[in-house]
């Protein structure tokens, strides 16, 4: 038996819940509608407007979006078990800490993954358009993925601390919206001019922003990859460490 | 298992309650069955919460073939110990043994011997009856998942909801689909929390009848409220209050030990002069309670049955009625658990 032992049976059970009940296509809907609606407005992506075979539009928004969507993905993960008491039931299964906590992990990142594979038509539109930089387009769904990940990281923190789904909901978004918000010019000016350019170096390195822009620009940098990679590991372990404390309370 | 059975030791507390204890190792496990495996080894168990010491130092060992009833009132602790047998907290001292297993060092592979059914009986319920039995029997690694699911579905009448989502069962099938989950692997330890409680008559004469079934091959540790049903399944039962245990014996023994054991109601056809106190001067008997002019208790010493020699002492006496009492449970519990309290 290892570490990981049970993971793929928690994935599978997660992973098929999100569609034996209606929250998960209800994210589907809210997801591709606002997106979408996001992309094409002309008060905010003026995709069509742009006339450009590019999905600037629908990058631009993403991060903003998950800001509310992925901590609600987030928030049941471990709040519901610890609330209806089948923590109990799944911590005396030969399952570990990190296989279960893993295996939800996944489970959650598979089905925003999944979210983000139904937004392809606009794909396809931008390739009626004209010529599209596919290494872009790679490398913007890449950023996508990888941010979720870390999105949902922090939430599933959240979760673990809580058995109260809405709190779980609110300090989940209401940090990734500071890990957000802290890469923005006017944050990075504010924190320069108030503790001075090494403190604004750093906040800028831990902008889950810039990173993700940088990849939607193309750039495939190792730097942003194992950022995304290491912030995403770091909450995942806080949250398991978290959770271990928290799981018999 | 290789394991060799090991001396069954009880925890005798030093209060007065304590008195009613009686080692395992004499009268604890199945009689005739002293050389069973010991297959759950519990030694010197602690777990604090803060400054409340909710298992405080118990030890047992239970065999193969034993149903070990845990009885206490709210709050004793009984729920804590379950869950550091199975794996699910940790405790601060003590050690536990599953099947030759630590709990410490090897908790994956003694959880693979325990079936558990938590307080509540918690399942996810927007999966249904075999959707969840699916993914307990992979997440234990069954191998064999369809046949695993068919035996516990029959073994627990559950054939009718299989497709059903859990949430839309009655509180009795609820608990059948937790007894099957804890079923599913053939574990040689099953852990009861409350199996029948909230169930109606009927739920729960089939759940103890199940229990009592799975008896035979199994060891099974389950606690309850219900005096009863120790005295029906179990043939060992323990009680604990604050974190500590009280008393580990048979439930005939408990029974013997209750303070009403054997008492003798005799109901005289008229007053009679100095019968009473004639009886009281009798060897055998600890005091006489003079309900009436023609009702007499005969309180006998250690609870022992002297009925026998009571009536050749009263044979000419005319009596209209004769009553030996015998002990119950519910009265052995109050006095052993209020003795703590207090």
């Amino acid at each position: 038996m290892s570490r990981f032992t049970g993971l793929r049976a928690v994935f599978k059970r997660e992973f098929k819940g999100y569609f034996s009940s209606p929250l998960g296509y209800i994210f589907i809907v809210i997801f591709l509608v606002a997106s979408g609606w996001l992309t094409l407005s002309r008060d905010f992506g003026r995709f069509l407007e742009l006339r450009q075979a590019s999905l600037d539009p629908f990058f631009t928004y993403i991060p903003w979006l998950f800001v509310v969507l992925v901590p609600a993905v987030a928030m049941r993960l471990w709040a519901e078990e610890r609330k209806t008491g089948t923590v109990e039931l799944l911590f005396t299964l030969p399952v570990t800490l990190e296989a279960s906590y893993l295996g939800k992990f996944l489970a959650g990142w598979c089905f925003l993954g999944f979210s983000l594979l139904l937004s392809t038509p606009l794909v396809l539109q931008v390739e009626r358009l004209g010529d599209p930089d596919w290494g872009v387009l790679f490398t913007g769904y890449l950023g996508c993925l990888l941010l979720a990940a870390a999105y949902l990281a922090i939430g599933m923190l959240f979760s673990a601390i809580t058995k109260n789904q809405v709190v779980a909901f609110i300090l989940g978004t209401a940090a990734t919206v500071v890990f957000l918000i802290i890469g923005l010019p006017e944050t990075l000016e504010a924190i320069g001019k108030y503790l001075g350019g090494y403190a604004e170096q750093v906040l800028w390195s831990l902008s889950l922003a810039d990173h993700f822009a940088t990849m939607t620009r193309g750039l495939l940098e190792l730097g942003s990859l194992f950022f995304f990679i290491a912030f995403t590991a770091g909450w995942l372990y806080c949250g398991m460490a978290a959770l271990d404390r928290t799981k018999a309370s | 298992m290789d394991e060799t059975p090991k001396d069954t030791e009880s925890q005798v507390d030093e209060t007065p309650a304590a008195a009613a204890s009686t080692p395992s190792s004499e009268s604890g496990g199945t009689s005739g069955e002293a050389a069973a495996e010991a297959v759950v080894e519990v030694r010197g168990l602690q777990k604090h919460y803060g400054p409340i010491r909710a298992v405080d130092g118990i030890s047992f060992t239970v065999r193969r073939g034993d149903i070990l009833g845990f009885l206490g009132p709210n709050g004793a602790g009984k729920t804590t110990a379950m869950r550091l047998i199975t794996g699910f907290l940790e405790p601060d001292a003590g050690s536990i043994s599953v099947a030759g297993f630590d709990m410490a060092t090897d908790s994956l592979l003694a959880r693979q011997k325990v079936g558990y059914l938590p307080e509540n009986a918690p399942a996810y319920g927007e999966m249904t009856a075999v959707g969840f039995l699916e993914f307990i029997a992979e997440a234990r690694g069954v191998e064999d998942i369809p046949r695993a699911i068919a035996r516990v579905v029959s073994m627990t009448g559950l054939e009718k909801v299989m497709h059903q989502t859990i949430e839309t069962l009655s509180k009795g099938f609820k608990r059948r689909v937790g007894l099957a989950q804890a079923l599913i692997h053939d574990p040689e330890v099953l852990i009861l929390d409350e199996p029948t409680d909230g169930l109606d008559p009927n739920q729960k004469a089939m759940v103890q009848q199940l229990i009592s079934n799975l008896s035979q091959d199994k060891c099974i540790i389950l606690s309850t409220h219900i005096l009863d049903e120790v005295e029906r399944i179990c043939n060992r039962a323990v009680i604990i209050s604050q974190g500590k245990i009280l008393v580990d014996s048979t439930p005939h023994d408990l029974v013997a030990q209750a303070p009403n054991h054997n008492v003798v109601r005799l109901t005289l056809d008229a007053p009679t002069d100095g019968l009473a106190k004639r009886l009281g001067t009798l060897d055998w008997c600890e005091r006489i309670d003079v309900a009436s002019d023609t009702v007499i208790d005969i309180y006998p010493k250690n609870g022992e049955n002297h009925l026998a020699e009571l009536l050749d002492e009263v044979k000419d006496v005319p009596l209209q009625g004769v009553h030996l009492q015998e002990g119950r449970l519910d009265e052995l519990f109050r006095q052993v658990t209020e003795g703590v309290s207090r």
